[in-house]
């Protein structure tokens, strides 16, 4: 019987969240006043118009260089116990050896933000989501911890928390028995700044990342993307991820 | 276990003896610091989870950070301080959010991924959030004996 | 003429004893989930990159049992072989047994297993894991239907036979999903196979049957009544069958996957270079789940006997562990490609073999979840009217001339 109704309610909520309009106040609580959600007209921050994206330059990354590792375990908290097979891993530092010419390259590798993601195919619940710009997120408060996700990426980009959790970042929650992985510093993103790592990329001079949205042509990494080469991980996958790689 | 009796019987004849007032038991909700809500307490008492959980969905899947309900807005300024200004973590059972869902028995799930304290004030390894290690929490203070003896005390002041 | 009686198991102090050892294995199991809650994953053997363990061996074994399990049901409803008749109850029963069983031990390895509601209440239908929730609740829910067809009076065996039609393709779904589960991970080596689902169907056949073989042989001689050898008999030459097509769908695996230069090297660590993976392909799955028991069954005259179909079936259950250890753990273990023609290495074992080293936890927990199938089955059988009670080669020969 009240499934309209609900939902009827849920919608005036949201509007009443959003635009604080009067009418709405009265389904939800009589005589309550709506100060506190009159401003809160901002726009979402994930724009379907956008689609976000890393150009990783393979040539300028330093081998012994993981200021991109530890940015982002200070930024996002997940400072690991020493054991790198529990440890969260949202980045690390990869070698590539050309089997036949034996030519190294170092890099780091990071959720690569697919366009079409297997862990979001994957997940039971859909808790493993892909947001309008093309980030690839975990919905905790639905993740049930079956680690799905973990068996279907191609990058072992997810880790799942194998211990309890203290201290997390305000801007990333994240707790023992569900699967984590990089944001793309998403609460960044979201106030119009840059991911940790590639702040502290360019911040060691090496300046080999490059953040921006892969759909404006007029943003720094759509330029670069089409003047140079550049791949994808896994290209055979064909995941049209947002993490590309140049000069491997 | 025979004193934990007790201190139930205690607790069910006096509220039985005050049965038009409310329960020694009742919560008494720390002060806040900050404006207060506009709506009024009674509604976020009621409403509080309802508006949380829809404006996290808006924040995760939609990206919006200007929301009216968040953990870390909630942290501005309901935080509860021990006897040595201490701010406390969920682990203790003075934490702004146990006061009154201890006594609602209403489990809190939001501290096994979000922090129970601003940014900035550290929470011990003992917020375990999930099961503490600890039951008694800090200074055997959250035994359910303690509580009731507490309680009991309370109502013997009245 | 004797017509087939059914009657509850009756309580015999061996049955209580062997209730009662499986409720301490539950109990354990329980307090091993406690454990692994309150301290993590970390308590296990699991890692960030065998993310799938024992626990999930377990579980895919009984799972795929379960579906097997119900083939003397089917055979005896919807392919007419009359002298089956009698065990399709226990049939039914011993399925959804099998399956909560498993169920069990996948639901209570999650990390967060206090949020089974949400995985029944929130869905994304383009994962597998969603789909099979619902192959695996419908599955239990037909069963029922079918286990109280048979069992009600009223009901004409035209309608039993539609029922177990029902049962029998929902039961290939079933497997086919939990098959594809593995099948349909495109990104790891070792599974991205077409061939996992009919692979699975194959293996639920052989296991489910070794499982049933067993179950009633030890019901029957807990409750002292008298069981065919003819039957047993004609159950273990099903088996050899069964398991030799489960060889075959092995061997068409390997040797799609050899014929590819890509899975060479999968196919090197599985077959030749993986060490325990290797014992465990050779020597598990392949000689003591599969050789052995089919050339025990087909011996002239050892094959005559009881306790050949007995160790076939405990060879074809050990091997049917080992084959789908090597599914789940040697197709983890092995790593990933990053990028065509480049060797990957890193501190996260990127380009390394991956080792997993069981811990007591998941192992207790896995056997929980068989207790947990067993006791079911037992308690189905103790009070409802499962079990037939004289099923000797006389009564049955009798039965089979008025079939």
């Amino acid at each position: 019987m009240s499934r309209e109704k609900l939902s009827g309610a849920e919608l005036n909520r949201r509007d009443f969240l959003r635009s604080g309009a009067a009418v709405a106040t009265a389904t939800l609580a009589p005589g309550v006043t709506l100060m506190a959600f009159g401003g809160s007209e901002a726009e979402a921050a994930a724009d379907a118009g956008k689609r976000w994206g890393l150009l990783i330059d393979v040539g300028k990354c330093a081998p012994d260089c993981d200021a991109c590792v530890s940015a982002c375990a200070d930024e996002n908290g997940w400072k690991g116990q020493g054991n790198p097979e529990t440890d969260a891993q949202w980045i690390r530092k990869v070698t590539l050896k050309n089997k036949a010419t034996g030519h190294e390259a170092s890099m780091p590798v990071m959720c690569q933000h697919c366009e079409q993601p297997p862990c979001v195919d994957v997940c039971p619940t859909g808790a493993s989501f892909k947001r309008e710009d093309g980030i690839v997120l975990v919905d905790k408060h639905i993740c049930i911890g079956c680690r799905y996700c973990m068996m279907a990426c191609p990058f072992k980009a997810r880790s799942f928390v194998h211990e309890p959790v203290v201290n997390q970042k305000t801007h990333a929650p994240r707790g023992q028995g569900t699967v984590e992985s990089c944001t793309l510093c998403v609460h960044r993103v979201d106030a119009g700044g840059v991911p940790a790592c590639v702040e502290a990329c360019a911040a060691t001079g090496n300046g080999a990342i490059i953040f921006g949205d892969l759909r404006d042509p007029e943003s720094e990494i759509s330029k670069r993307l089409a003047e140079y080469p550049s791949v994808a991980l896994r290209p055979d996958l064909d995941l049209n991820p947002g993490v590309r790689y140049a000069e491997l | 276990m025979i004193r934990v009796v007790l201190a139930l019987l205690l607790l069910a004849w006096s509220s039985g003896a005050m049965a038009e007032e409310r329960s020694s038991l009742w919560p008494d909700v720390p002060a806040a610091t900050g404006e207060p809500h506009p709506e009024g307490n009674e509604y976020w008492r009621k409403n509080h989870m309802a508006l949380m959980k829809h404006d996290r969905d808006l924040t995760m899947h939609l990206g919006d950070r200007e929301i009216g309900a968040s953990l870390k807005g909630c942290f501005e300024c309901h935080t509860t301080t021990n006897a040595s200004g201490k701010i406390l973590t969920y682990a203790d059972e003075g934490h702004f959010c146990r006061t009154c869902h201890d006594f609602a028995a209403v489990k809190v799930d939001c501290f096994s991924c979000h922090r129970s304290t601003p940014e900035g004030v550290e929470e011990d390894a003992q917020h375990a959030a999930i099961r503490p290690e600890v039951p008694g929490g800090e200074d055997g203070r959250n035994e359910i004996l303690a509580y009731l003896q507490r309680a009991a005390g309370k109502e013997a002041e009245k | 003429m004797e017509r087939t009686i059914y009657r509850e198991l009756k309580p015999t102090p061996q049955l209580w004893f062997v209730a009662f050892g499986l409720v301490v294995v539950v109990v354990a199991a329980l307090a091993s989930v406690i454990h692994v809650e309150h301290r993590g994953h970390i308590a296990t053997g699991m890692t960030n990159q065998i993310v799938w363990g024992l626990p999930h061996v377990f579980a895919i074994f009984l799972i795929v049992a379960a579906s097997g399990a119900l083939n003397v049901a089917s055979m005896a409803s919807v392919f007419d072989k009359t002298q089956y008749k009698p065990l399709s109850r226990l049939s039914g029963l011993l399925a959804m047994a099998l399956l909560v069983g498993g169920l069990a031990v996948l639901v209570l390895d999650l990390g967060r297993p206090d949020r089974l509601i949400v995985a029944m209440t929130t869905y994304n239908f383009s994962s597998i894991f969603a789909w099979n929730i619902f192959l695996y609740t419908g599955f239990l829910a037909i069963v029922a239907i079918y286990l109280f067809a048979q069992m009600s009076r009223g009901v004409t065996s035209e309608v039993v036979k539609r029922v177990g039609l029902v049962a029998f393709l929902w039961r290939l779904a079933l497997t086919t999903g939990t098959g594809s589960i593995f099948g349909w991970l495109v990104a790891r080596p070792g599974y991205d196979a077409a061939i996992m689902a009919p692979l699975f169907i194959a293996m639920s056949f052989s296991f489910g049957l070794a499982v049933f073989i067993l179950v009633l042989v030890a019901l029957f001689r807990l409750s002292e009544r008298p069981l065919s050898d003819q039957l047993l008999y004609s159950f273990g030459r099903l088996l050899a069958i069964f398991a030799a097509v489960v060889l075959y769908f092995s061997a068409v695996r390997h040797l799609t996957n050899l014929y590819a230069a890509e899975h060479a090297g999968f196919e090197a660590f599985i077959l030749a270079e993986g060490g325990f993976q290797t014992v465990l392909f050779w020597g598990g799955q392949v000689l003591l789940g599969g050789v052995v028991p089919i050339a025990m069954i087909f011996h002239p005259t050892f094959g005559k006997t009881r306790q050949a179909v007995l160790l076939a079936s405990v060879l074809i259950i050990l091997g049917g562990f080992a084959h789908i250890y090597q599914i789940v753990i040697g197709g983890q273990a092995y790593p990933m490609p990053l990028f065509p023609g480049y060797e990957v290495s890193s501190g996260f074992g990127d380009g390394a073999v991956a080792q997993y080293s069981p811990r007591w936890p998941e192992l207790v927990l896995g056997l929980g979840g068989v207790a947990i199938a067993l006791i079911a089955t037992g308690l189905g059988a103790k009070v409802l009217r499962i079990l037939p009670t004289n099923l000797s080669d006389a009564n049955m020969e009798r039965q089979g001339g008025n079939g």
